[in-house]
């Protein structure tokens, strides 16, 4: 290769090479100047979230700053890790919000926050996001029907068991026209989750905040 | 070429979503509501003005076989830094059309662009060009997602306080009440749908104005020669 041929290619290795240190520094600034007003926008954005299940007088901690996160194959399958929100009053317990997802749904998984009061009752259940049909599964969704509004005050006793299936199974649970697999994954995953609180009560309360159960259960984050 | 030309092209002759057909994975998938429409049309509006301004700055610089990853470098670095900042003052619409932003480098049309105009441009035709090509995507956007609310909801605006906040929550306007809801125009073959029904009001309107700017120098032709 001639002496010019090599100079070329050197300088057009350059100029991209420019070109990208341009692009990472502007980069590098922008995230700087936003990342705490993202980080800001995304704590409100799951505040609000959590604030709908559960009414903020109700305690007095920040539901933020105390969760802990940990994986339970039985409950809560295909090796997902849900995060457990505490909520207290006083230091006592008065409720919790699982963030979880039911992994049966007509269309791939259903991220539920379900919050459960100490006494077992249901705070109130809300989908976070899905990839149900529109205008069929998509009832789940508390904008479009009041479905979800259901499953508030119901436990593991009130219904029962077998109350705990869609009317079509024979339980208490409404299907909707056309789709009766997606209100079918949300109600046997909110069932796990209460039957889970129901076993571990004590300890979901007791673990200290951070990665808790987790780190002792299986030693990674 | 006039600035009145960059626009006529960008709007309307060389249309990206309705004549070009570039960037359709976007135009058909965020086009439910017509909120999401804006949002995914004016961010990708932002995109070509300022990769369009950054290619023509460096046009002299680069040598033709690294221009291509070089624009790739650009409008990466430009769709990220959009990105951040939705992220940070629009998060609830972020949310909404999350993966959508991201996806905005795939677009071909910001890439035609650069590649098209703006290489071969000084700055300032390169950013009316982006701003012209920008705004022509956005209404189409606009358009297709103003027809699937209106006929698979009965709505218009939905969702708009994502947008506007509060002022947003106003604008929603209910032109159909009890709407049952349509389905088709909701889901992806509704969007195809949509799509054709609108380029083919594109094209009719088109010919129909060609014949009479033809049948109009007829006429005067038609007087110069009697």
């Amino acid at each position: 290769m001639t002496e010019r041929g090599k100079n070329t290619i050197l300088k057009s290795a350059a100029a991209l090479g420019l070109v990208a240190v341009i692009g990472s520094a502007l980069l590098t600034v922008v995230y700087h100047l936003t990342a705490d007003r993202i980080a800001a926008q995304e704590r409100q954005a799951v505040q609000r979230q959590l604030s709908r299940i559960l009414p903020p007088g109700r305690y007095d901690n920040e539901l933020q700053d105390d969760r802990i996160f940990f994986r339970d194959e039985a409950h809560f399958p295909n090796g997902q890790t849900v995060t457990a929100y505490r909520a207290r009053a006083a230091g006592n317990p008065v409720a919790l919000i699982f963030r979880f997802t039911a992994v049966d749904g007509y269309n791939g998984d259903i991220q539920l926050l379900t919050g459960i009061y100490g006494d077992g009752n249901l705070a109130g259940v809300r989908v976070i996001s899905h990839k149900e049909t529109p205008g069929l599964g998509d009832g789940i969704e508390e904008e479009k029907s009041g479905w979800v509004l259901d499953f508030e005050g119901k436990s593991l006793k009130q219904p029962g068991r077998a109350g705990w299936a869609v009317r079509r199974d024979g339980g208490e649970f409404d299907q909707f026209t056309g789709a009766t697999i997606t209100p079918r994954a949300i109600v046997e995953a909110v069932h796990s989750a209460l039957e889970y609180f129901d076993q571990h009560r004590a300890e979901l309360f007791k673990t200290p905040s951070g990665t808790g159960m987790l780190e002792r259960e299986d030693g990674s984050p | 070429m006039s600035y009145r030309k960059i626009f006529h092209d960008g709007l309307w002759q060389q249309n990206t979503g309705l004549v070009v057909l570039l960037g359709l994975c976007p135009l058909l998938a965020v086009t439910g509501t017509v909120v999401n429409a804006i949002g995914l049309g004016l961010a990708t509006t932002l995109t070509l003005v300022f990769s369009n301004l950054a290619v023509s700055l460096v046009r002299g610089v680069l040598r033709p076989e690294i221009r291509i990853p070089a624009y790739v470098l650009i409008i990466a670095s430009v769709v990220t830094v959009i990105q951040l900042l939705m992220q940070a003052w629009f998060h609830d619409l972020y949310r909404v059309l999350g993966i959508f932003i991201p996806l905005i480098v795939t677009n071909c049309a910001i890439i035609g662009r650069a590649e098209a105009f703006a290489s071969r441009n000084s700055p300032l035709p390169a950013v009316i060009d982006g701003l012209a090509t920008g705004l022509g995507f956005c209404l189409a956007l606009v358009l297709l997602g103003a027809l699937r609310e209106i006929i698979g909801r009965g709505t218009l605006f939905s969702q708009a306080r994502l947008m506007f906040g509060d002022f947003g929550a106003m604008m929603q306007l209910t032109l159909i009440p009890d709407h049952p809801g349509f389905l088709l125009a909701m889901l992806p073959p509704g969007a195809f749908i949509g799509l054709g029904l609108l380029i083919a009001a594109r094209n009719w309107l088109d010919s129909r104005s060609k014949q009479k700017t033809a049948g109009h120098t007829a006429v005067q032709t038609g007087e110069a020669s009697a």
